[in-house]
């Protein structure tokens, strides 16, 4: 008791609270504010420009090894310089139009120009996508998924296709269908978006629509249009180094936590719950590629486990935020599986040469992400969208939304629409442009590594 | 004495055991190369997302030896215990006349070139 007397009057003493003003207790408490603000502004920015660089990770090396360990060795450098362009290409092209095209207020189908060179694009958070960041985090981040959408892409037309035509075919193909497609669903005022005056409300996390049903319809489109490689499917064209590509897909798969995770846009606990999805995904995506093939070949392989995961992941980036973390289990299982038997049985078939597999793994696992969102999108999960009352809205059918099902598919079709028609009409203009999208016959045999860049990847000699 | 070369294709993993076994009878030099081939023992089955390829072509080693005439014999014999397991693949031995030996760095010919 003496003791608590004694703190009492040494606080008393030392806050002199009748001695102060209103007016400076106010102006106490704004500054208490600003340093929460900016406290949570630091940590949100901290994950938010880790997560860049992770989505960045994904693109060199992850993609770059995981496609160039798939291919011969004769096209190991042209392969990965496939990826590693878009590095630089789609980044400028990104700061220059693209972002402003996707972002900026504009149409229901494409945005406008205000933040074309970046302009207005600084510290100052853009709060109608994310409010405790500066705008160029948010803007930088969002590069990165242009950057990696068209390396994706190049796995459909592997060891064939020329340098320049692969730049004005990736270029065209942001215009056509990237920004388009990105803004509908992603931009304020966008025909897809659900939180900011969409007609068609779709939720899309992390871009299974905006990335990999646009990457993998194109990557379809491209095999179809550019045709098979010399020689396929008679001549062996076994993949040079597994061990590139296992390097390769295990930073994609730690890069996707950049990806999807980050897609919360803040150090969150709905980053916390994308995380875990995430991980589920392709772990389960794993599980049920390697099943399928031991069960259907006698051998589970190394590049089906890797498969395995890379398909479970392009199917959960769609819902990760918006679904019960072990539901990613549920989406990792549906997209290995699905995309086992079609990129190992049905490709077949069909005859066509999507090379690396971009239409069987990003283009089916992004279609079945979509679908499953509309199912398991839950508002326990994210409340951010929020009904007239304030409450937050019902997402999928598991809210008793099962309307949202449809809207998914909506949007799924819309992208696919775009990527069809975009990439066609985008492989007509380069082919013109180009002089044709291949390189010739000799070429072919040669190889990338010398014809387009004059190297080689190994130079056992040197 | 006339030279000869012994041109012994075997199984990899027996390399181990046939230098060790050359060198316990004072053979000290040979040249090896590593190469691929095929002859009774079939190749395998590789499959990649569903392709299957055939793969006839399996690594094998290539071991040179140049020996005078008297040693031959006593050198096939001692490769043939080392890189022997009884199955389909152990390799094959093939033995050649040497016209004429060098050595590069003192131009001794024949035997004591070997």
């Amino acid at each position: 008791m003496k003791w608590c007397r004694l703190a009492a009057s040494i606080l008393a003493a030392s806050l002199p609270v009748a001695a102060q003003s209103d007016a400076a207790l106010i102006a106490e408490m704004q500054k208490l504010k600003g340093a929460v603000a900016a406290a949570q502004s630091a940590g949100d920015n901290a994950w938010m420009l880790t997560s860049a660089a992770l989505v960045l990770l994904m693109t060199g090396p992850g993609l770059a090894l995981f496609y160039s360990g798939l291919v011969r060795k004769k096209n190991v450098l042209g392969t990965m310089m496939q990826s590693f362009i878009m590095m630089a290409v789609m980044s400028l092209l990104w700061a220059a139009i693209g972002y402003s095209l996707v972002f900026a207020p504009g149409t229901p189908w494409i945005g406008g120009l205000d933040f074309a060179m970046l302009r207005g694009v600084g510290a100052t958070a853009n709060s109608d996508y994310a409010p405790t960041i500066p705008h160029l985090t948010f803007m930088v981040y969002q590069m990165m998924f242009v950057v990696i959408s068209p390396a994706l892409i190049t796995g459909a037309f592997a060891e064939r296709v020329k340098f320049n035509a692969l730049l004005v075919y990736s270029v065209l193909w942001a215009f056509l269908v990237y920004f388009p497609v990105a803004h509908m669903v992603w931009g304020t005022g966008g025909f897809l978006n659900a939180y900011h005056g969409g007609v068609v409300p779709v939720f899309d996390f992390a871009g299974g629509t905006v990335v990999h049903i646009t990457t993998g319809v194109s990557a379809l489109v491209c095999a179809l249009v550019v045709g098979p490689r010399r020689g396929y499917p008679q001549e062996p064209m076994k993949p040079h180094s597994l061990v590139l590509s296992f390097i390769g897909a295990c930073l994609l798969w730690v890069g996707w936590f950049g990806f999807n995770a980050g897609s919360a846009l803040a150090a969150s606990s709905l980053a916390s719950s994308a995380f875990v999805a995430t991980h589920l995904g392709a772990a389960a995506g794993t599980v049920a590629w390697l099943a399928a093939e031991w069960l259907h070949s006698g051998r589970p392989s190394a590049l089906g486990a890797i498969s395995g995961a890379v398909a479970g992941l392009a199917t959960v980036t769609q819902g990760a935020g918006f679904v019960v973390p072990f539901v990613g289990a549920v989406y990792g299982l549906a997209g290995g599986f699905v995309c086992f038997y079609l990129v190992v049985i049905a490709k077949h078939w069909l005859g066509y040469d999507d090379t690396l597999d971009a239409f069987g793994v990003h283009g089916v696992g992004g279609i079945i992400g979509a679908t499953l969102t509309g199912v398991f999108a839950t508002r326990v999960v994210n409340d951010a969208l929020k009904l007239a009352s304030g409450e937050a809205a019902p997402l999928g059918w598991v809210d008793g939304n099962g309307g949202q099902v449809g809207n998914q598919l909506i949007g799924a079709a819309i992208a696919i629409g775009f990527a069809v028609v975009g990439s066609w009409v985008a492989l007509k203009i380069t082919a013109a442009l180009t002089g044709g999208l291949r390189m010739d016959a000799r070429e072919e045999i040669e190889g990338m590594d010398l014809v387009l860049h004059g190297e080689e990847g190994y130079n056992l000699e040197a | 004495m006339p030279i000869k070369k012994i041109e012994a294709i075997i199984q990899p993993f027996r390399l181990e055991a046939v230098k060790e076994a050359l060198k316990a009878i004072q053979i000290e030099g040979m040249t090896l190369t590593e190469v691929r081939g095929y002859g009774r023992q079939k190749g395998h089955m590789e499959v990649y997302r569903g392709r299957e390829y055939q793969v006839d072509l399996i690594p094998k080693i290539k071991i040179e030896i140049l020996v005078t005439d008297a040693r031959c014999e006593e050198v096939i014999g001692t490769i043939c215990r080392a890189a022997r397991t009884g199955k389909i693949g152990d390799g094959k031995i093939f033995v050649y006349d040497v016209g004429e030996a060098w050595r590069i760095r003192n131009d001794e010919r024949g035997e004591s070139a070997l």
